[in-house]
């Protein structure tokens, strides 16, 4: 294996960041570590199937989505319903951080086993892929507020942009966008949901939610 | 012998430099003149000419913290190449011998600052031990990294020759073990993010809380003990991040040195530009470089 390919450093960042977001209690710093990761995934292509149109497209696409206008979405909501850091998550910070490191050793163990093909043993993009899913489920389910929430959501698609990125030739431009667009409109019904919930409860735990009123 | 000769000389002479030189980065940034290069060596000397004031409800253990506080950086200094100039002493699994005398360091550390029977200092040992322990695991899994890629036990191989291959064949794994013993420097010489060396009197502090009994020649031993520890740590970090020889032992002494110095205005920038660590964020960091070091080997186990 090549380990100074710039591909495979990248994804070294991707799985640092991974970690940083699982131990992170600062929204506004977890946001943009997710923006940073978007933007370095959205390389990935070009380094990977060089510069044609189809990876520029992609490149381009992932960029402006999950590098700057996803983020900048999810900042102006944090704005708005003045938050600054996730208070109480169901499973402490450290907890969750043990649980990403077993989850990204369980990756690296599992896709060694895997019956891949040739081109892809040994590469680094399908264990850094279920690594970086697992820590967006691990997100989704130790974290109360709606926003951490959709973060968790961002990294999941983050993963499986990842995972994309080896079909990338095979793939129709048509089915990446309307990843990319799903991905826009989950965000813009989060924003909406969430600032429901805030209207509502006046804060943004979705534990509320499950409580009936009168 | 000239080997021998020239460690000590690096070791005894240099070591002092590092608290100068990242006084004097931090007073760049701030704006001020700050003390001289050569403080920590007046301080020193200072100390060893004053008298010495010692509690009665104290015992010999009080006195043993800082003569073996000066002592075990000065044997740890044996088993560490300094540069390319080997380590003097070496055998297969001096790792786990290097990593425990500083353990027992700290023990006898904590133990007089027990002694004195101050609930305050108890305090400092209750937290030095706890970082320290989740220090410790992940000084062994960088280790473990370089042992397995050097295929030896023995420090004096690990940081030798074999770092100029396993850069080119396990680079991101090297990465995350330099960044890992970074801040594991930070952690046991108490520097910025972790512990303000300069705070005495305030409840947050660390390190400094133990030492605060200590007066005269025992303060001086304790001081010139920490600038070793602290140029003994440093040095696998320089060793890691310049791992090339030139053949010449005197140019390579030199590059050595300046690539100590260099460590140490990376340490005064890390504590100009970050703000000292909430104490209960401390564990939380200190768990995450545990992961990234466990993460590493990880990678190159793969």
């Amino acid at each position: 294996m090549d380990n100074y390919n710039p591909a495979n450093l990248l994804l070294l960042l991707v799985i640092l960041f991974n970690f940083f977001l699982l131990g992170s209690s600062r929204l506004n710093a977890c946001i943009r570590t997710v923006a940073i990761q978007g933007g370095i995934l959205s390389l990935l292509p070009l380094f990977i199937h060089g510069f044609s149109g189809h990876s520029l497209f992609l490149a381009g696409g992932a960029f402006l989505l999950k590098g700057l206008a996803i983020p900048f979405l999810l900042l102006r909501a944090i704005r708005q319903v003045h938050i600054r850091r996730e208070m109480e998550p169901l499973i402490g910070y450290v907890p969750t951080l043990l649980l990403g490191t077993l989850a990204t050793a369980g990756a690296f163990i599992f896709s060694d086993r895997l019956p891949l093909i040739e081109a892809h043993r040994g590469s680094l993009f399908i264990p850094v892929g279920l690594a970086t899913l697992a820590t967006g489920f691990l997100m989704l389910i130790t974290r109360r507020k709606a926003i951490t929430q959709a973060l968790g959501y961002l990294i999941f698609e983050n993963g499986v942009f990842i995972f994309g990125m080896l079909l990338a030739e095979a793939m129709p431009l048509m089915v990446e966008a309307g990843v990319l667009l799903d991905l826009l409109v989950a965000v813009f019904v989060m924003g909406i949901v969430m600032h429901q919930i805030n209207r509502e409860f006046s804060s943004m735990n979705t534990g509320q939610l499950s409580s009936l009123r009168e | 012998m000239l080997q021998l000769f020239l460690h000590l000389l690096l070791l005894l002479g240099l070591s002092p430099l590092l608290p100068g030189v990242i006084g004097k980065t931090k007073a760049l940034f701030a704006g001020r003149t700050g003390p001289p290069f050569l403080q920590s060596y007046y301080d020193i000397w200072k100390l060893f000419g004053k008298g010495l004031v010692i509690s009665r409800t104290t015992t010999w253990v009080f006195r043993a913290g800082p003569v073996l506080g000066l002592v075990v950086p000065v044997l740890a200094a044996l088993m560490v190449p300094f540069g390319s100039i080997g380590a003097p002493i070496s055998f297969a699994g001096d790792l786990i011998f290097f990593v425990y005398l500083f353990g027992l360091s700290r023990f006898f550390t904590a133990s007089a600052a027990l002694d004195t029977g101050s609930s305050f200092e108890g305090m400092g040992a209750a937290r030095e031990v706890t970082f320290a322990c989740l220090a410790e695991p992940t000084v062994f899994f960088s280790f473990i990294v370089l042992a397995r890629l050097s295929g030896s036990l023995s420090l004096d191989v690990m940081f030798g020759q074999a770092l100029n291959t396993a850069w080119q064949s396990a680079g991101p794994s090297l990465i995350l073990v330099v960044a890992c013993l970074f801040v594991v420097v930070l952690v046991e010489n108490c520097r910025i993010p972790f512990d303000d060396p300069n705070t005495h009197l305030e409840l947050t502090m660390i390190h400094e809380v133990m030492v605060l009994d200590h007066s005269g020649p025992d303060f001086g031993m304790i001081l010139y003990g920490a600038a070793m520890k602290l140029f003994v740590l440093g040095a696998l970090v320089v060793r890691l991040v310049f791992p090339g020889s030139t053949g010449n032992v005197w140019f390579d002494t030199l590059l050595f040195s300046g690539g100590m110095l260099l460590l140490a205005v990376v340490i005064g920038v890390v504590e100009s530009t970050m703000a000292r660590l909430r104490l209960l964020r401390v564990p939380q960091l200190l768990v995450g470089t545990l992961l990234l070091s466990f993460f590493s080997l990880i990678l190159l186990l793969r």
